[in-house]
């Protein structure tokens, strides 16, 4: 086995939850991962969220598309609560990763995003090495000894596609990457503490064409170990990465189902609009 | 006054008025870069001028000799204004820097105003009276005049600096690498400490540099606390030797050869800041 097919040693991880991961992409009804039961948020007194309810798969890829400001980044910041750092933020309803009640008091954010990682619109490592990038999060843990954590590094930097281009100058700073890279760094950093869910906000909007297929190809390759999650602006990004689709606006779920057949035969007359450019 | 295209065509003279115009902001930022070198270019001239004859080994090596025998130097000065500003730094770095970093990272909450007044009146004390505070506070407990206390005048002087500066290019580290920080576990100290503080790392060491330059030529707070000394000595809890303040005897006394070494003095402590913060930026630069 190539170290890209090792599974990441689970030590201090939380365990995955869930139905044993069916890896084949034709079971029929995978289990829902994330959950949210009407759920709402609000900016001080202005409603972003009002009443969502949906399912995200495991082992898939969920598409979050709709207009700017319909609240599509802000339903992916719930799940793993960035929304906590913006003051007067309020929730109502529920969320859930796995048997896990995001929103509840009791829940150490901090695990949380552990078990939630999390990919930026702009690619953002650290303005430090390659190396020391990946090895941040494994650090956090308290994986000290070098060999260890060079293994990992590895691991996590040959599933983001990423290895072959810098294996020569991981002690190079990061911030020499171009955004590509920088963008599946910030990808291999995320992997390296070995989430069961990834959030993608736009993660290929500030790349150029060649950059965003490397990053979407690579979705289709992580899909397989991760639940993933991506907000995209681009119907056909949705339309080629996605296995369902939820479609948002101004706060509220419109739609939510297979892709396939969101963009071919969708219920909602707003949906198809939305789809074939009649407005957003 | 109707034209058909009346952004195209401009009144006679505009074309010559914007050229005179551009000219002369140009000249004047010129004249105002001058203005702000020359000061500089001025003392660096003079120090060399009536300071370097009398630049020798000796001057570094040597004590000082009494009035009226030729020769001696300035040894005990010199290390003297290292172990002071040295108190100085170790006192003043990890707070303030510690302190920027609060105002910079909490700086919506009620304290940190406070701890911002303060520390801007701070800065607006005259040096004088730090030095007068700290005689009150460390001097006449202890009985006797120390480089200790010399060491803590430099630090109160040293802290405003390092606190606001701080705070400022901690403030410049773009939220991204913070988040990025927190959605990968990390609790929000731990973000602080190995992500922002790091990438502001080039700032701070430049808020340090600033703030421990301007206290090495300090001499009035020392006069009221570290005193100076004629003779040998590195204990912490004694009178010592400084620079400023021997600079300072010397350019007033009566003798014309210790009113050279006076210049020498000067030009050494010129030198001194400036190659410990070349040494300091080339140290900290690109650790990566």
């Amino acid at each position: 086995m190539t170290p890209a097919e090792t599974p990441l040693i689970r030590t201090a991880m939380p365990a995955r939850h869930g139905a044993p991961s069916a890896d084949a992409d034709n079971t029929p009804e995978p289990a829902a991962h994330l959950a949210a039961r009407g759920f709402g948020l609000r900016y001080g007194t202005h409603p972003a969220l009002t009443d969502i309810s949906f399912e995200i798969p495991e082992h898939r890829v969920t598409a979050i598309i709709g207009p700017s400001g319909c609240g599509k980044s802000t339903l992916l910041r719930a799940f793993n609560r960035m929304n906590d750092l913006i003051p007067n933020v309020t929730t109502s309803g529920e969320l859930r990763v796995g048997a896990l009640d995001v929103n509840t008091p009791s829940t150490d954010v901090v695990s949380l995003r552990r078990r939630v990682g999390m990919v930026f619109q702009r690619p953002n490592p650290f303005p430090q090495s390659v190396f020391d990038n990946v090895a941040f999060g494994l650090r956090l843990l308290g994986l000290r000894q070098r060999a260890a954590l060079a293994e990992r590094v590895e691991t996590s930097l040959r599933r983001a596609a990423l290895w072959e281009e810098v294996k020569d100058r991981l002690d190079r700073s990061a911030l020499q990457l171009s955004g590509g890279q920088q963008q599946r760094l910030c990808i291999a950093r995320c992997l390296a503490v070995d989430p069961e869910v990834l959030l993608m906000d736009e993660p290929a909007s500030a790349l150029d064409p060649t950059s965003t297929a490397r990053v979407e190809e690579l979705v289709l390759e992580l899909k397989g170990r991760y639940t993933i999650v991506v907000v995209t602006h681009n119907m056909q990004q949705a339309a080629r990465i996605s296995d369902r689709t939820a479609f948002l606006m101004q706060g509220r779920l419109v739609e939510v189902g297979d892709t396939r057949r969101m963009f071919t035969n969708p219920k909602e007359k707003l949906t198809e609009d939305y789809i074939t450019g009649r407005f957003g | 006054m109707s034209r058909e295209r009346p952004d195209v065509v401009l009144p006679a003279g505009v074309h010559w008025r914007r050229r005179v115009a551009n000219r002369v902001a140009i000249g004047g930022c010129v004249l105002a870069t001058a203005l702000v070198v020359l000061p500089l270019g001025l003392l660096v001239l003079r120090l060399l001028e009536s300071g370097l004859h009398g630049l020798s080994l000796g001057f570094f090596l040597h004590m000082p000799k009494p009035v009226g025998e030729p020769g001696g130097g300035m040894a005990n000065a010199i290390v003297g204004t290292l172990i002071v500003v040295g108190i100085g730094a170790a006192i003043a770095v990890p707070v303030g820097v510690a302190a920027g970093v609060y105002l910079a990272e909490y700086g919506r909450e009620q304290l940190a105003n406070v701890v911002r007044y303060t520390a801007d009146v701070l800065a607006g004390a005259p040096s004088i009276v730090v030095g007068v505070a700290v005689f009150g506070l460390l001097v006449v407990p202890m009985g006797r005049f120390s480089a200790l206390a010399g060491g803590v005048a430099l630090a109160v002087l040293m802290l405003p600096t390092v606190v606001r500066a701080t705070e400022e290019v901690v403030r410049l580290v773009p939220a991204s690498y913070r988040q990025a920080a927190l959605a990968l576990g990390a609790p929000s100290w731990v973000a602080t400490l190995r992500v922002v503080l790091p990438a502001a790392r080039a700032g701070v060491t430049t808020a340090a540099l600033l703030a421990v330059a301007r206290a090495s030529g300090e001499t009035a707070p020392l006069l009221f606390t570290a005193l100076g000394n004629r003779f040998w000595s590195v204990h912490l809890d004694q009178p010592i030797a400084t620079l400023p303040v021997m600079i300072y005897d010397y350019a007033r006394a009566p003798y014309s050869d210790w009113n050279s070494q006076a210049w020498t003095g000067a030009l050494t402590l010129l030198v001194l800041v400036t190659v410990l913060s070349a040494l300091m930026r080339l140290a900290t630069r690109n650790i990566r």
